[in-house]
């Protein structure tokens, strides 16, 4: 049995986040302003959110804790079980970082990670998550709406998929050195879903840039479904014509599909899919049709056999 | 080192990751998801445990050592007691003793299918493990117990079947559990017997 000792202590009496962000901003600033006196060379341009507003969409549900977000994680690239990527994603270097946008549109190009962090108006979404797995959290994200950044490159007629490239860099990604899947990791949605104003790159968490092991310095967030659609690390952004095929359609095309929609009605050949763990609770909770976004997202695949495009 | 050393060591051993499961489930060092990490480390010394009581009979052939075959059955039921827990893991916190569930679970899910196959096939294995069953049940229950060659290549499975791409552990699992069992395959123990036949005396 897990048996939690209570204390007097509650939520409210530990120092709140923001304040316990300023006060480490305050000793980061204090640090960088004397090391910039003597030792010019000394400081490093770290990445920083500006202003963040709350954005559409959150859930008032319960946040799982900062510290299981960024202790439990899928990252391959970085080791298959849960614990590796915190230990091991120190080697990743998010900054500089910038990510290549082609394929049909009308202005490919490259963007740098400050030029995006420059120009969108960054959100919290808090957003339920649900791994293929299993299990769920709910994390509030950093962000800003996907549909913004691709119409930065005015995508053409042609293009009705986007697809997505994870950094392909053993000396960064050790957990690349073995070929678990094949790397780099691609992910892929319809244009639709791509534009759907649920969708959303992530730049950080909790009001913080992300951390590494969490898909530093941009990932795309899709809460409607399974989590390993959301793609962590992006370098790459491509428009296309034709569906692309996403890392784990290639490993096991039986099991995981494009799609790969929350549903509690298709299960994984392997285990069922109508119950979930939230992570820091005891019993299963039922999982909840497009993990709850159903009235958002329904219409998108109205008409679509469901079983059949899982 | 004397067997009655021996064996008390090795009980005390095979307690060690109940102990160290029990205390981290207690303290609260199990991660973010405890009963995933519960349920993978009590399966994992399970297969684990029914691998080390395979190498007992090898062991003696291969050393001359007498005692691996005194403490067999001691590790044989300790890989029993990892069943247990392991499936009492499942049963009561993964599912809380929600039968429907469960049942669903044994007959859509391969990978527990073969699980619990495994466990109800140790079963027997663990009540005719005493001395008045072998005497009882005379030459059946050497017939009996050749399910200890039938039950770790199911927990093999059951562990492949649950990993969604790394199959590296298992597959270790697998490379081992081979080699114990072709160890006792007739041709090779012929061969071995005759090699060290041929070896010159003195």
């Amino acid at each position: 049995m897990l048996i939690k000792r209570k204390t007097d202590l509650t939520e409210h009496d530990v120092t709140p986040f923001d304040l316990y962000k300023e006060r480490r901003r305050f000793i980061k600033a204090g640090v960088a302003a004397t090391a910039a006196l003597g030792f010019p060379w000394l400081v490093q341009a770290k990445l920083t959110l500006g202003k963040i507003t709350p954005g559409p969409f959150s859930t008032d549900e319960e946040k799982t804790p900062y510290k299981d977000v960024t202790t439990y994680n899928n990252f391959y690239e970085f080791g298959t079980s849960k614990a590796e990527p915190a230990i091991n994603a120190g080697s990743l270097v998010p900054d500089p970082w910038s990510v290549a946008v082609e394929g049909e549109c009308d202005k490919p190009g490259t963007v740098g990670i400050e030029d995006i962090l420059k120009n969108h108006a960054l959100e919290e979404r808090i957003y339920r998550l649900r791994c293929v797995e299993g299990w769920s959290m709910v994390i509030p994200w950093v962000g800003f709406p996907l549909t913004d950044f691709i119409k930065r490159f005015q995508p053409n007629s042609k293009a009705k998929f986007v697809e997505f490239e994870t950094l392909n860099d053993k000396k960064q990604m050790p957990g690349q050195r073995r070929r678990v899947l094949e790397w780099p990791y691609v992910e892929g949605l319809r244009m639709d879903e791509a534009m759907h104003p649920l969708t959303i790159l992530a730049v950080g968490l909790y009001g913080n840039v992300l951390p590494n092991q969490n898909g530093a310095p941009i990932r795309l967030v899709v809460p409607w479904k399974y989590g390993f659609k959301s793609i962590k690390s992006i370098v790459k952004v491509r428009f296309r014509e034709t569906q692309p095929l996403s890392s784990w359609e290639k490993a096991g095309p039986k099991e995981y599909g494009f799609y790969s929609n929350v549903n509690p009605n298709v299960d994984h050949p392997r285990w069922s899919q109508r119950r979930e763990r939230r992570i820091g609770e005891f019993g299963k909770r039922k999982t909840l049709m497009f993990n709850g976004y159903e009235d958002q997202v329904a219409s998108l695949y109205k008409g679509m056999d469901l079983k059949k495009y899982f | 080192m004397p067997v009655y050393l021996i064996k008390p060591l090795l009980f005390t051993l095979c307690l060690l990751p109940t102990a160290l499961l029990g205390w981290q489930f207690y303290a609260d060092e199990l991660g973010a998801n405890p009963i995933e990490a519960l349920t993978r480390g009590t399966g994992e010394w399970t297969l684990r445990l029914l691998l080390i009581t395979l190498l007992m009979t090898p062991l003696k052939r291969i050393t001359g050592w007498y005692w691996p075959i005194r403490v067999r059955r001691m590790l044989g039921l300790f890989a029993f007691y990892y069943a247990c827990v392991h499936l009492m893991t499942y049963l009561w916190l993964d599912q809380f003793f929600d039968w429907d569930e469960i049942w669903l679970d044994i007959l859509d899910r391969p990978f527990i299918t073969v699980g619990m196959l495994g466990f109800v096939l140790l079963v027997p294995l663990a009540l005719t493990s005493n001395r008045y069953a072998v005497r009882r049940l005379a030459r059946n229950w050497k017939r009996l117990h050749r399910l200890a060659y039938v039950i770790p290549p199911l927990g093999v499975l059951h562990f492949w079947w649950l990993v969604k791409a790394d199959i590296r552990e298992p597959a270790i699992y697998a490379v081992l559990l081979g080699a114990l069992l072709a160890v006792r395959s007739p041709e090779i123990r012929r061969r071995a017997a005759g090699k060290t036949a041929q070896q010159p005396a003195g």
